[in-house]
C-alpha cells in the first residue's frame, strides 16, 4: 500500500517528465511504424508479385529481427550518431518483418477466383491491387502492423540509451538508481501503451470489411498525429541542450537538485555515460553531467562549472584502512599519507587522461607522477608482511593503487598484494569488512550516500561541506566498521556540470548560477 | 461472331489445348463439354486473354483479340466462374456495378441498370446492400450472372457456372437461364462436364477430350450421328433423357395432330424441347398442349400419349437407331 502511494507520489511529482516521455515514446513508436509501413508494404506487394524474391527478402528481414536491440542501436551510432535518427532506424528495422510478411501472406492468400474475376472484368493491375488485393489482405496486413506496433513500444524503451528519449529514461534511470518507483513509472505506462495500441488495432483489424474503407482513411491520419507527438516536447526550442545520464536525472544530488536549488531550466535529453562526452565534444550537447576528474574532460576540451550552491556532495578521495591492519603494519599510515594533498582535480584529470586516452599503463602513470614529485624510491624488497590493496574497476583507482603499492614497497619493509578490479563500491567495501583486503581508495560522498545511508536531515546539515562530510564519514566508519579514513589525497571526483571550454568562455559562464542566468537572459 | 483458329496451349509438356478450331454464330449458345482435364477452361480463358495461347488465333467480329488491350477486350466480354468470384468486400449492388464503374458510367445509369437486372433475375431490391456471404449459392450465382451481363456485352463466357449448385437449385436456374431475354441476344460459350446440362442449354456442343475437339454439332447430331464410339459412350448414360432434351417439338411436328388456331391459347412453341413439353404437363392444367410452330402459322395439339407416340415415331426414322 505504502509502495503504491509513493509510486503515485513519484508519478505526480514527475508528471511533467512522465508526459514528455510518454509523448516521445508514442512519437518514436509511430514515426518508425509509418516508415516501416511505407517501406514494408511495397516490399510485401513486390514479393507477392515476384515470388522468387520472397525467400531472400523475408530472410533478410528475419535476420534483422534477431539482432539484439542493444546491439542494433550500437551499430547505428557510428552511422547516424546519437538521438532520434538512429533510434527510428533501429525501430523501423524491427517493425519491417511483420509488415512485409503479413502483406505477402495477405495478398497471396486472396481467393484466386476473386482475383480472376477482377482481371476478367477488365481491371488493370493497379486496380486489382487497390480494389481487390489490398482491401482483402487488409485484416492480415493490419495484424502485421499490430505486431510491429507492440514490438516498437517495447524496443522504444531502449531509445533512451542513445538520447532519443521515451519511457526508457525512467526505466533505466530507475535501474541504475535502484529506484523501484522510477522503474515502474516508466514500465507501467510503457506496458499500458502496448496494451492500448494492441487493443485499438485489434478493433480495427476485426472491423467489418464494409467499414474498412473508412478505416483506411482514418488510420494514416491517426498514425501521423501519433508520430507528431515526438516533436511536441521539444517544441520549446532552447539555445542550449543538456545531456544527462539516467542516473543523474533521478538524483537529488543531480538534476533534481539543479532544478530545486538552482532553478535551472534547460532542454535536457537523457543519454548514456559512454557517449555523453563525445556528444558534447561534437556540439550535439552543450552541457553534460560528468565526473570532475574524468580524463575525457581533458580529451574533449571540457570545463567544469563551479557548483556555487554546493548541491553536489564532495567526493574527496582518501584511502580507507582496516584498523587491525594499521596496528599490524605500524609504518603503513604514515606511508599512505605521503600522498595527502598531493593531487588536485586537474592533476587527477591529467593522470586519468593518460591512462584512459593515451593508454599508458596505470603503473607507468603512477611511477612518473611519484618521480616528478620526488616521492619515488626503489623497492626495498623487505619481508615484514604483506599489505593487501584493493581497487574498484576504473582507471583512477588503478593509478592510486599503483602509487600506494610503490610507496609501501619503497618506504617500508612490507610486501604488497593487489586485488584490483573489485567491481563497484559494494564489492570493494565487502572485501574490506570481510578482511579480504586491508585498504582501498574511497570517496567521501560514496561513503556517505552509498554506504552509510544517513537520514536526509544529516545530509542537509553536512550541506556539501568538504570537511564536515569528511569528519562525519570518518567518525561513523570508525564506530560502525572499525575502518579508518586516512587523510584526503586532495582531489574531488564529484558529479559536475561541464561545457566545452570555448563555449563557456564565450558565454561568460563559470558557475552553474552563471549558466542559469544566461539561460534566463536569453 | 467468334472464330477460334488452330488454337493451342501447352503447359510444359502438357498439351492442354491441341490445335482446336470452331466458330460460334451470333446469339448461339455453344457448349464446351468434356471430362475434367480435357482443356475446356484453358480454351475459354484464352478467349478473354486470361491465358495467352502458344499457337493459333481468336477473332471476335473478325478482329484478332491480340489487337486490343486485354483490359478493353475483357470489359466487352462477360465472364462467369464456377465459384462466382464475387468480391466479398463489395455489396451486391457494388459487385454488379464493377464493369460500369470501369467504363465510367454515371451514377444514375448504373443504379438504374443494376436494379433492372436484379428484377429480371427475380431478386428482391433488399439484396442490393447485402454482402455476398449472406446470400445462398443460387443467389450468389445470379449476382455473378448479373455482374457479367450488366454492361450488356455481346459475348458471354461461362465456366461451369452452375457446377457448385445442388440439383434442385440448378434446374431452377436452368429454367430462368432459358427464359432470360437478355441471354437470348448473347453469343455464349459455356463450359460444363455435365452432359444433361449441355443438352438442356446448348444450341451446339463441342465434345472435347485431351485438348482436342472430338465432335462439334447440335445435340441431335451428337445423339443420332455420333462421330465415333467415344461420342456414343460419352452419351450412353441416361440416353433417353438426353433424347428428350435434344429433340425439339418442330422435329416431331409431322407426327402430331393438326389443330385449328381459334381454340384456346398457345402453351408452347415449336422450338421448345420435347422434355419441356412433357414437364409442362405438371404446370399447365390441361390434358392437351397447344403448340405453335416457331416460324410458320401452324398449330398442333397433343396429350401425353400422343406426344410419346410421336417421339418414338421420330426415333424410328433416325439412321443410327
Ligand atoms: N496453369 C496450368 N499449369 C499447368 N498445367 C495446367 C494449367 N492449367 C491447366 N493445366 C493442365 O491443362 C489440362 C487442361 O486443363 P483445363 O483446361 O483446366 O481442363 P478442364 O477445364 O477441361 O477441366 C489439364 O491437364 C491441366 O492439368
Ligand atoms: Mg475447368
Amino acid at each position: 500500500m505504502n509502495e503504491q502511494q509513493t509510486l503515485w507520489g513519484f508519478m505526480a511529482q514527475q508528471s511533467d517528465k512522465l508526459l514528455t516521455q510518454t509523448l516521445q515514446h508514442i512519437g518514436l513508436t509511430f514515426i518508425s511504424l509509418i516508415i516501416a509501413v511505407l517501406v514494408g508494404l511495397p516490399l510485401g506487394i513486390l514479393i507477392a508479385r515476384k515470388k522468387n524474391l520472397s525467400g531472400s527478402v523475408l530472410g533478410i528481414a528475419g535476420i534483422l529481427q534477431t539482432i539484439p536491440s542493444i546491439a542494433l542501436l550500437g551499430f547505428m551510432i557510428p552511422l547516424l550518431g546519437i538521438g532520434v535518427k538512429p533510434a527510428i532506424v533501429a525501430l523501423l528495422l524491427y517493425a519491417l518483418l511483420p509488415i512485409i510478411r503479413n502483406t505477402y501472406t495477405g495478398i497471396t492468400g486472396v481467393d484466386a477466383a476473386v482475383k480472376e474475376a477482377a482481371i476478367a472484368m477488365g481491371m488493370s493491375k493497379w486496380q486489382v491491387l487497390f480494389k481487390v488485393e489490398l482491401p482483402l489482405a487488409m485484416p492480415v496486413i493490419l495484424a502485421g502492423i499490430r505486431t510491429a506496433t507492440v514490438i516498437n513500444v517495447g524496443v522504444a524503451t531502449l531509445a533512451s540509451y542513445i538520447a532519443a528519449g521515451g519511457l526508457g529514461e525512467f526505466i533505466f534511470g530507475g535501474i541504475s538508481l535502484n529506484n523501484t518507483n522510477m522503474i515502474l513509472a516508466g514500465a507501467i505506462p510503457a506496458a499500458l501503451l502496448a496494451i492500448l495500441f494492441d487493443f485499438l488495432l485489434s478493433l480495427l483489424q476485426h472491423l467489418n470489411l464494409k467499414k474498412l474503407k473508412r478505416a483506411a482513411i482514418v488510420l494514416p491520419v491517426l498514425l501521423l498525429v501519433m508520430a507528431s507527438f515526438y516533436f511536441i516536447p521539444s517544441a520549446y526550442g532552447d539555445k542550449l541542450t543538456a545531456g544527462f545520464t539516467p542516473e543523474f536525472m533521478g538524483r537529488q544530488d543531480g538534476n533534481l537538485g539543479l532544478q530545486s536549488k538552482y532553478g535551472l531550466k534547460i532542454h535536457t535529453i537523457v543519454i548514456s555515460d559512454a557517449i555523453m562526452y563525445k556528444a558534447a565534444f561534437e556540439k550535439e550537447l552543450d552541457v553534460i553531467s560528468g565526473y570532475s576528474t574524468d580524463g575525457r574532460l581533458k580529451a574533449y576540451g571540457l570545463v567544469v562549472l563551479d557548483d556555487d550552491k554546493k548541491i553536489f556532495p564532495p567526493y574527496y578521495a582518501a584511502p580507507i584502512v582496516r584498523e587491525d591492519a594499521l596496528k599490524k603494519f605500524p609504518d603503513l599510515e604514515k606511508t599512505l599519507n605521503m600522498l595527502s594533498g598531493k593531487i588536485n582535480d586537474s592533476l587527477m584529470t591529467d593522470l586519468n587522461y593518460r591512462t584512459d586516452y593515451l593508454h599508458q599503463s596505470p603503473e607507468r602513470v603512477a611511477k612518473d607522477f611519484l618521480i616528478a614529485h620526488n616521492l619515488w624510491q626503489p623497492q626495498r624488497g623487505g619481508n615484514g608482511g604483506i599489505v593487501r590493496i584493493g581497487s574498484k574497476i576504473f582507471g583512477e583507482q588503478y593509478i592510486l593503487a599503483s602509487m600506494y603499492t610503490m610507496l609501501i614497497k619503497g618506504y617500508t619493509n612490507y610486501d604488497v598484494a593487489t586485488k584490483t578490479g573489485l567491481g563497484g563500491t559494494k564489492i570493494c567495501f565487502d572485501a574490506l569488512t570481510n578482511n579480504q583486503i586491508d585498504l582501498y581508495p574511497e570517496y567521501t560522498g560514496t561513503g556517505l550516500l552509498a554506504i552509510l545511508h544517513p537520514p536526509q536531515k544529516t545530509i542537509d546539515v553536512l550541506a556539501g561541506d568538504r570537511d564536515k562530510t569528511y569528519i562525519y564519514v570518518k567518525n561513523e566508519f570508525e564506530k560502525q566498521y572499525q575502518i579508518k579514513w586516512l587523510q584526503p589525497i586532495g582531489f574531488n571526483n564529484a558529479y559536475a556540470l561541464m561545457m566545452r571550454k570555448k563555449q563557456a568562455d564565450e558565454l561568460g559562464v563559470k558557475t552553474i548560477s552563471d549558466l542559469k542566468e544566461y539561460l534566463e537572459r536569453n | 461472331m467468334i472464330k477460334v483458329d488452330h488454337l493451342s496451349k501447352s503447359f510444359g509438356k502438357v498439351k492442354a489445348v491441341d490445335h482446336i478450331s470452331f466458330e460460334v454464330m451470333e446469339q448461339e449458345n455453344l457448349i464446351l463439354l468434356g471430362t475434367s482435364g480435357s482443356g475446356k477452361t484453358t480454351t475459354l480463358r484464352m478467349i478473354n486473354r486470361l491465358i495467352e495461347p502458344t499457337g493459333g488465333k481468336v477473332f471476335i467480329n473478325g478482329e484478332n483479340i491480340l489487337d486490343q488491350s486485354p483490359e478493353v477486350l475483357r470489359r466487352g466480354i462477360g465472364y462467369v466462374l464456377q465459384n462466382n468470384g464475387l468480391f466479398p468486400h463489395y455489396t451486391v449492388a457494388a459487385n454488379i456495378a464493377i464493369v460500369p464503374q470501369l467504363l465510367k458510367w454515371d451514377k444514375k445509369r448504373i443504379n438504374h441498370r443494376v436494379s433492372e437486372l436484379l428484377e429480371k433475375l427475380r431478386m428482391d431490391k433488399t439484396f442490393l446492400n447485402v454482402y455476398p456471404d449472406e446470400l445462398s449459392g443460387g443467389q450468389q450465382q445470379r449476382v455473378g450472372l448479373a455482374r457479367a451481363l450488366v454492361a450488356d456485352p455481346p459475348v458471354l463466357l461461362m465456366d461451369e457456372p452452375f457446377g457448385a449448385l445442388d440439383n434442385v437449385t440448378r434446374s431452377k436456374i436452368h429454367a430462368e437461364f432459358k427464359a432470360l431475354d437478355e441471354l437470348k441476344r448473347k453469343t455464349i460459350i459455356m463450359v460444363t462436364h455435365d452432359v444433361q446440362e449441355a443438352f438442356e442449354l446448348g444450341d451446339r456442343i463441342c465434345l472435347m477430350d485431351k485438348g482436342k475437339i472430338i465432335q462439334n454439332g447440335t445435340p441431335t447430331e451428337l445423339l443420332f450421328n455420333p462421330a465415333n464410339s467415344f461420342v456414343k459412350d460419352f452419351l450412353k448414360e441416361q440416353r433417353l433423357l438426353l433424347e428428350f432434351k435434344a429433340i425439339r417439338l418442330n422435329d416431331i411436328w409431322r407426327y402430331l395432330a393438326p389443330q385449328t388456331p381459334k381454340q384456346g391459347s398457345v402453351d408452347l412453341h415449336g422450338d421448345a424441347s420435347f422434355w419441356s413439353a412433357i414437364e409442362s404437363f405438371k404446370f399447365v392444367n390441361t390434358e392437351h398442349l397447344h403448340i405453335k410452330h416457331h416460324q410458320k402459322d401452324e398449330y398442333r395439339s397433343a396429350g401425353f400419349e400422343e406426344l410419346m407416340a410421336a417421339f418414338y415415331q421420330y426415333k424410328k426414322h433416325q439412321p443410327h437407331e
